[in-house]
């Protein structure tokens, strides 16, 4: 195989996004088939990244650069070291098993070939995201996860939970994507680029914005993890397919806030706020899951409930901070991806094949699915911890990280104990319970899974094992790069495979496999004591979720309803009111009032004009008849157009005598036609309030006018009209060239306006017409 | 409003309204004048015909509905920034050709469309507010 350094990263990240538009093309072209076809790519890539393993275990880092938006200095650059090629491997391999999974779990559905688009997409998306090495991208990615994540969840979208849950997915997932992209830009601003691998350099830890920074970006880790208090659209995630569940749910998607938080440990790490939130969030999961899981019966919703649980986990020891807790978060990423993805294909092979997923009716299925069952044993002992599994290192190395002899790690220690056995029972339950015993009746009769159903549990537990009894290898080449990438400086690998006595670590995992054991017996009680509590307490966060969104419309409703009352005269003076305040506003804060220019010289005509325009106002408010109003109105306006043509602008005037004629006709017309009383009714008080208004308006715009008349007049574009609009215009009336020619669009605009001004008011005017 | 001398006076009324309004709307380009007065005028004109002898018989003087006249208006100012494009000029461009002393161009077509919808625009709201009268 070609070294991959050959390999352009950015062909990785985007050659599924092509493959996810060309998947329903492929499913229908070639049918039963076409999932073999499309699992050819997550395999591919699978097989170039597992030539990258060497060059980065040495220390390499592999880059790839391609400019995006040259303008804003933003450019496609994707980065792979040890902890984004740990992920990356997880997601493309995983992805490969689930392509083929999902072809024989929903064969003859008939949008099989959109779910192959989807997955697709989620996976090129999630390669992005952990290839990223720009924020920007990085985000965009994030995005796109959720946006697939919403898809997949909502794909029997027949049902109405389904939707639900997809929607609920999305809100919480792109709220905390808002916040979190609000926490990237203002990274941004205080270290002026967009790269995330320098800013370990950066020093934001000194800023004195971190705590804002790191509020944001963790809340849209969190969400995305679903930590407490977010993680209530996990559980309802569940509606999807099993294979969504076990891609998206429980290996990839929800351990991208995990990812996250790893990525910007250097960044925004090893300070107080950062090791006691992550602690405490990730501790609170951890115990809501792992009660949560025992009061479940469903057996999918265990697994979510684990999966809560896991990710505290992981969240809780990314705040503990140091080398050892980073080598765990990658040894326990690693494990649980490969045993809780392999029991999700476990649980969706036997609702497959029997038709249930209740733990309290099925029983005895090992006769009828030897295979799967001893695949589901393997996994759920990983998922316990026993010596020679995966998740045996996992652990050691979460206790090692904590074993430290100081008096705060007592607690978390005790939690993760306590949590690990409640995960291990769970695993144990699951992969027991429905196989051993008497075979009871189920809607279907099971039988042995297809080759595709079975190659996911079988590999991925086998992987499990393999990886373990090779823990030097995978110690050396995935989990230590992993952990360098984290804490940014090398570290040297301890894993081994023998179980020394004398440790404190192993009696510790003993503790936890005798918890768990005991938990596992207990199992029926514990249930029916969580089920009673729950009862008691009617609440729940995901009836907070509903009152929350339908709290906020509601709220909407109630706001509209008081500013849409549909009372013109409220609006009339709602409208006056803050033109008013706008024109008054900034005058009286920034400019200041102008300075009165002094009496002006005028000859006698246009004192007598000004004095008819004088009369004409003052008439206006003052005139007991409607009538008397509107032709003082057309008076006044006739002043102004005699002001006008004084100070020689005959067009102006023109056009203003006319309007002035029609405004008087139309004002009649219309005063007839809604047979409106002769007399003006308004109370005084509402002539005091009209009135008043109407002067402060006007006040505020003459006073607009003396301030814009007192700066310095600009005159190269009156230079320019009186200049050519002979010449090049071929016109003498330099206002009609101007509002014909040089500025026609303006003028096209305008008799649009008119037009449909004419339209709406010849509609309103019908309507009337038509009485019921 | 119709006593018998206002329906007499005014087509003659109407008449010399009409044609001011073209003479206005003719005479704009080098004195005071142009399209939206001439459109102005026509439509005052429109008003009078109507008050005097009704609105059916309006709009039979009219020959075509208000809102044509206005949408024609509309597409006659638009299209007439199109005649620049074959001279590779930009929209709205104005071409200028000469018959004798009297020069021609897109701005008057432009000022053409200017006046129709004005006039048909205004026509409209006041034909529909006098048939409305008296409900």
């Amino acid at each position: 195989m070609a070294s991959s350094a050959d390999i352009d990263l950015a062909i990785l990240v985007f050659v599924p996004f092509a493959a996810a538009m060309l998947a329903p093309l492929v499913h229908r072209l070639l049918g039963a088939f076409s999932n073999w076809v499309l699992a050819l790519v997550p395999a591919a890539i699978f097989i170039s990244l597992l030539g990258a393993i060497e060059p980065i275990a040495a220390g390499e880092v592999l880059t790839s650069h391609h400019s995006w938006i040259a303008t804003y200095d933003i450019d496609l650059v994707l980065r792979l070291d040890g902890l984004s090629l740990l992920f990356a491997l997880a997601i493309s391999g995983i992805g490969t098993l689930i392509t083929l999974y999902a072809g024989g779990y929903l064969r003859r559905h008939p949008d099989l070939g959109r779910f192959y688009a989807f997955i697709l997409l989620f996976l090129g998306a999630m390669l992005g995201l952990v290839l990223a090495d720009n924020m920007v991208a990085l985000f965009v990615f994030w995005e796109l996860t959720s946006i697939a994540s919403f898809l997949l969840i909502g794909f029997d979208h027949t049902r109405q939970a389904a939707r639900r849950a997809a929607i609920q997915a999305l809100v919480v997932t792109g709220a905390g994507g808002l916040l979190l992209l609000a926490g990237l830009v203002l990274i941004h601003g205080i270290t002026g680029g967009w790269s995330v691998s320098n800013l370990a350099a950066a020093g934001l830890q000194q800023h004195p914005a971190y705590g804002l920074v790191l509020g944001l970006v963790l809340c849209g880790a969190f969400t995305k993890s679903a930590q407490f208090p977010f993680h209530f659209w996990l559980p309802n995630a569940m509606e999807a397919p099993t294979p969504v569940s076990a891609f998206l749910h429980s290996a990839t998607m929800v351990q991208a806030g995990v990812y996250l938080l790893a990525r910007f440990s250097t960044a925004l790490g090893d300070t107080a706020a950062w090791s006691i939130l992550l602690s405490v969030f990730g501790g609170l999961t951890l115990i809501w899951g792992a009660v949560s899981a025992l009061r479940q019966t469903d057996l999918k919703q265990m697994l979510a409930q684990t999966t809560l649980a896991s990710l505290g986990i992981c969240v809780l020891l990314l705040g503990t901070g140091g080398e050892m807790a980073a080598l765990a978060v990658a040894g326990y990423f690693l494990a649980h991806a490969l045993y809780k993805a392999g029991l999700f294909l476990v649980v969706g092979t036997i609702d497959h094949e029997t038709g249930i997923r209740e733990i309290t009716v099925l029983s005895g299925l090992w006769r009828r699915m030897p295979v799967t069952f001893l695949a589901a044993v393997l996994m759920a002992v990983s998922m316990l911890g026993l010596p020679l599994t995966l998740g045996f290192f996992g652990k050691e190395e979460m206790y090692r990280a904590l074993f430290v002899a100081d008096l705060r790690a007592i607690v978390p220690l005790f939690v993760l104990i306590v949590g690990n056995g409640a995960i291990g029972a769970v695993g144990l339950l699951v992969a027991l319970r429905p196989f051993l015993g008497p075979l009871t009746a189920t809607p279907k009769a099971p039988h042995e899974a297809w080759p595709a159903l079975l190659l996911g549990p079988v590999v991925l537990a086998s992987l499990g094992i393999a990886l373990a009894i090779g823990i030097d290898w995978t110690g050396l080449a995935l989990l230590q790069p992993a952990a360098n990438g984290i804490v940014g400086a090398t570290g040297e690998n301890h894993l081994s495979l023998g179980l020394h006595p004398a440790n404190p670590i192993l009696w510790l995992s003993v503790l936890t496999w005798i918890i768990a054991i005991a938990i596992a017996l207990k199992a029926d009680l514990i249930r029916t004591l969580l089920r009673r509590l729950d009862l008691s307490i009617d609440w729940s966060f995901d009836k907070g979720f509903d009152q929350a969104m339908f709290g906020l419309i509601r709220g909407a409703w109630q706001v509209t309803r008081t500013l849409h009352h549909g009372r013109l005269e409220i609006y009339l003076v709602t409208f006056f009111l803050m033109l008013a305040l706008a024109v008054f506003g900034p005058l009286l804060t920034m400019g200041g009032l102008p300075r009165f220019p002094g009496v002006p010289q005028m000859p006698v005509h246009e004192w007598a004009i000004m004095l008819i325009a004088l009369a004409g106002v003052i008439a206006v408010p003052l005139s007991p008849q409607r009538l008397t109003a509107v032709l003082a109105l057309g008076v006044q306006g006739f002043a102004v157009a005699l002001i006008f043509l004084a100070y020689g602008a005959p067009d102006l005037a023109f056009t203003q005598f006319m309007v002035e004629v029609l405004s008087v006709v139309i004002l009649a017309l219309v005063m007839t036609r809604l047979r409106l009383d002769q007399r003006d009714p308004r109370v005084f008080e509402d002539i005091i309030r009209d009135g008043g208004l109407a002067l402060a308006c006007g006040v505020g715009v003459a006073l607009l006018l003396m301030v814009v008349q007192a700066s310095d007049f600009d005159g190269r574009l009156s230079a320019f009209f009186t200049q050519t609009s002979v010449p090049l215009a071929h016109g003498h009336n330099v206002v009609n060239v101007i509002i014909v020619d040089y500025r026609g669009l303006d003028t096209l605009g305008e008799i649009s306006v008119v037009m449909a001004a004419g339209i709406a008011i010849y509609a309103l005017i019908r309507k009337r017409r038509k009485p019921a | 409003m119709n006593t018998l001398i206002f329906r007499t006076a005014a087509p003659v009324i109407v008449l010399v309204m009409l044609v001011f309004s073209v003479f206005v709307l003719w005479r704009g380009h080098n004195e005071p004048g142009g399209g939206f007065i001439g459109g102005l005028i026509a439509a005052c004109a429109m008003a009078i015909y109507a008050m005097a002898l009704g609105v059916p018989a309006a709009k039979k003087a009219m020959r075509w509905d208000g809102l044509g006249f206005a949408g024609l208006g509309v597409l006659v100012t638009a299209a007439s920034g199109l005649l620049s494009l074959p001279a590779m000029a930009p929209y709205l461009t104005g071409m200028w050709t000469a018959i004798g002393p009297l020069a021609l161009g897109t701005p008057m077509l432009f000022d053409v469309g200017v006046y129709l919808a004005v006039f048909g625009a205004l026509a409209t709201v006041i034909l529909g507010l006098i048939e409305g009268e008296g409900e």
